[in-house]
């Protein structure tokens, strides 16, 4: 098998994945399917499967992580895969290495798989330009978090039976969110109507080119909403004044009972975590019935079983050597 | 006071005349097939009279029909020497410019140490005379070590030979400081180079902020920054009446702000960087970091606005704001790399795009390119005329090329116009009537 046709399933023909951006509706509901079935895999008592035996998945995180970093080790690892968590932090890449470097390195490693996430928009897709392996973007900057994308959509279709035509509200800190951007991507693509909710602050310039709806009112920003997302406050990539306070921020968009009463009586809520209790949502609403925050960490392992067995039958057989 | 570059002893006693050449001189409106003579380093005689008939001790080249235009000025030039010689040397540079039909560099402040001293002209201005093909001249530092707070010398600085002053990538952030700074050098008659961008509000921005920043999740640079910085010098200029010139626009607001300034009297110049008058932030693509400059590639509405700004004389020059950086500095995250593309090589050929689309003639581009930026600085180059220092080149206007950034000069090869495809190619240049270039077809 030579680089020139190692593409070997029509349904994904991806080396990588970088982002949402550059998928076709196919290929989105191709992986949610497969995802889908992986749910169902994950609730049985054997949950192992040996699509990814043989191979080496490298979780690459520049940006420490808690919950995206197990849930990929844990889907690689019920594949079948051998996996090594790397999580490089900031003094060694502070000692001059480049991201660059560090990639070169691992990939002489001979992986399969390099899942990463790094703190600078654009740094997966340059990483996956050299190396020899497939990539998948676990978080860029304020870019894309495709997975993340993927396994909300995910959630909203299990409940919702379809993604065509639903209203979803996504609020909170939308400049700094790859989650937020992805999202509204894929929704999008997948027909739901968007509409973003946050102060002028944290809404990125022309976020209305995305095709949204934007908003400066919780409330009616979820008015009538099948689904309302919130969003985490970043405020450790803050630099400088954008909300006065979390207390003033919590009293205009944070997510209470009453906020939640203007959207659909079964509204899903949704968060990508980790939540800031009492600052974008209240811990009763949190924990409520409507809220599907615990299945989406069950549906992000499924999501990324199915990335990385997509991915995986692109891959170039090992055996030719 | 200009620099002669080296020259072999004996060379320059030779009469050399270049005949057959369209003469396209924009200071006299001169544009006729002719010859040059060259006597000394300087033109001793140029019109449709010289032709081939000359006295046995002159060379006599052929010059085929090709264009013969004044030598290039490039404004707006990082070396690196002293103290980023890895990125680039006046050498290098110079071999770059020479290739680009540049005759006259102006080096940026922001060396290491910073151009704030006359010790440090002297030391560019032998390093030049030693190791450089063109003419170098440097512009010194508005304040001391770049830091928006301390006057430098400026009197001392001019009279060693700094031709402008300038704090090279740096806004100098203080009203009052840059007031007093136009003041006093108003007083020496001295030319300030102002870089145009609020640094406070560019903030952590790495490219125009809009659309295409905001899909890429990348902090934008908003036109406003610029804006605010032009319009606040030019208030201030406004109580000076000092020289002032802003080094680059990058945007439509920009080209009002100058074209007002000017239709008030004031004496206000401006130039443009070559990458923005053929480039927008759509060409940044996937995080293409060649295309990460200061101040950013704007929206494709600015780059019309800033054709048009130069073709009906808003905009006063073209620079190449030449910027080397090495692969260390470019091969990273769109937002941790570093700013700036080098360009003295395609300064004239990418201005030509214009020419060739048919926006801006001709006259205008040399003109922005020589004559222009030789009255601003106060310089006898970018004209030719009998008595002007011989410095001119030839060009072959149609020829197509393909820019392989294997056959750039440049000690680095961070060029917007990589692959790209270009018409009109330098094929001889001549400094103080010493040739310093010629095409050859591996270039």
């Amino acid at each position: 098998m030579t680089a020139n046709n190692f593409q070997s399933n029509p349904e994904f023909p991806h080396a990588h994945l970088l982002g949402v951006e550059h998928l076709s509706f196919q290929e989105i509901n191709y992986l949610m399917d497969l995802a889908e079935q992986y749910v169902q895999q994950n609730q049985q008592t054997n949950k192992k499967r040996d699509t990814l035996r043989g191979r080496t998945q490298i979780n690459l995180f520049f940006e420490t992580s808690t919950r995206t970093q197990s849930s990929f080790e844990l889907a690689g690892k019920r594949l079948g895969a051998d996996v090594m968590n790397m999580s490089v932090s900031a003094s060694s890449m502070s000692k001059g290495e480049t991201v660059i470097d560090t990639a070169m390195t691992l990939n002489a490693m001979r992986p399969d798989i390099l899942v990463v996430r790094h703190s600078a928009a654009g740094a997966v897709e340059l990483l996956s330009q050299k190396v020899s392996c497939a990539v998948i973007n676990a978080g860029d900057g304020a870019h894309e978090h495709p997975t993340q994308a993927l396994l909300d959509a995910l959630t909203i279709r299990r409940h919702l039976g379809k993604i065509q035509g639903v209203r979803v509200a996504i609020c909170g800190d939308v400049l700094h969110s790859r989650v937020a951007r992805s999202n509204i991507l894929l929704l999008n693509a997948l027909g739901a109507r968007v509409r973003v909710a946050g102060p002028s602050t944290l809404l990125p310039t022309c976020v209305d080119r995305l095709g949204v709806e934007v908003f400066n009112d919780l409330e009616k920003a979820v008015d009538g909403c099948d689904v309302v997302m919130m969003l985490r406050l970043q405020s450790e990539r803050m630099n400088g004044s954008f909300i006065p306070s979390s207390r003033e921020f919590y009293h205009f968009f944070g997510l209470g009972a009453h906020a939640l009463s203007f959207a659909k009586s079964d509204a899903l809520v949704m968060h990508p975590g980790p939540m800031n209790r009492g600052v974008e949502i209240d811990s009763a609403v949190a924990d409520g019935p409507q809220s599907v925050i615990r299945e989406q960490v069950e549906m992000g392992v499924a999501v990324r079983m199915a990335v990385l067995d997509a991915l995986s039958r692109n891959l170039p057989d090992q055996e030719v050597a | 006071m200009a620099l002669v570059p080296a020259s072999s002893p004996g060379h320059e006693s030779r009469r050399t005349a270049y005949v057959n050449a369209r003469l396209f001189d924009p200071a006299s409106s001169r544009n006729e097939v002719g010859g040059l003579v060259v006597d000394q380093g300087v033109i001793a005689d140029i019109g449709k009279q010289v032709t081939e008939e000359q006295s046995a001790d002159t060379e006599v080249i052929n010059c085929q029909g090709q264009l013969l235009i004044p030598g290039l000025i490039d404004m707006l030039v990082f070396t690196g020497e002293p103290g980023f010689e890895h990125r680039e040397t006046l050498a290098t540079a110079s071999d770059a410019a020479a290739a680009g039909g540049v005759t006259t560099i102006v080096c940026k402040p922001n060396t290491k140490p910073v151009i704030d001293e006359v010790a440090i002209v002297d030391f560019l201005e032998r390093r030049a005379r030693d190791t450089a093909k063109v003419n170098v001249h440097s512009m010194a530092a508005l304040t001391r070590n770049l830091a928006g707070e301390e006057i430098t010398e400026i009197g001392l600085l001019k009279a060693a030979g700094a031709v402008a002053f300038s704090d090279g990538p740096r806004s100098i952030k203080s009203a009052s400081v840059f007031r007093r700074l136009l003041a006093y050098a108003g007083d020496f008659d001295a030319l300030i180079v102002h870089h145009v961008e609020d640094e406070d509000l560019a903030g952590n921005g790495v490219m125009n902020d809009g659309e295409a920043a905001m899909r890429l999740g990348l902090p934008g640079i908003s036109d406003a920054a610029e804006v605010i910085a032009l319009e606040r010098d030019i208030r201030l200029v406004e109580l000076t009446s000092a020289r002032y010139h802003a080094a680059q626009i990058s945007c439509a607001k920009s080209v009002e702000v100058i074209r007002a300034a000017k239709s008030r009297g004031l004496p206000v110049t401006c130039g443009v960087c070559a990458n923005h008058l053929v480039l927008n932030e759509h060409d940044i693509g996937t995080y293409r970091t060649f295309f990460k400059l200061s101040p950013p590639l704007r929206s494709e509405d600015d780059r019309l606005a800033l054709v048009q700004g130069l073709a009906d004389g808003t905009i006063d020059v073209i620079v190449s704001n030449h910027d080397p950086q090495d692969t260390d500095g470019k091969r990273r995250p769109f937002a941790e790399a570093a700013f700036g593309a080098v360009g003295l090589e395609t300064l004239l050929a990418a201005s030509l795009i214009l020419y060739h689309e048919g926006m801006v003639g001709l006259d205008r581009i040399i003109s922005a390119l020589s004559c222009t930026p030789a009255q601003i600085l106060g310089l006898p180059t970018g004209r030719l005329t009998t008595g002007a220092p011989a410095d001119f080149a030839l060009l072959d206007l149609g020829m197509p090329w393909v820019l392989d950034v294997e056959t750039l000069k440049s000690k680095c090869q961070n060029t917007a116009f990589e692959g790209r495809k270009l018409q009109g190619r330098i094929m001889t240049t001549v400094v103080a009537g010493r040739s310093v270039y010629q095409y050859e077809a591996s270039d």
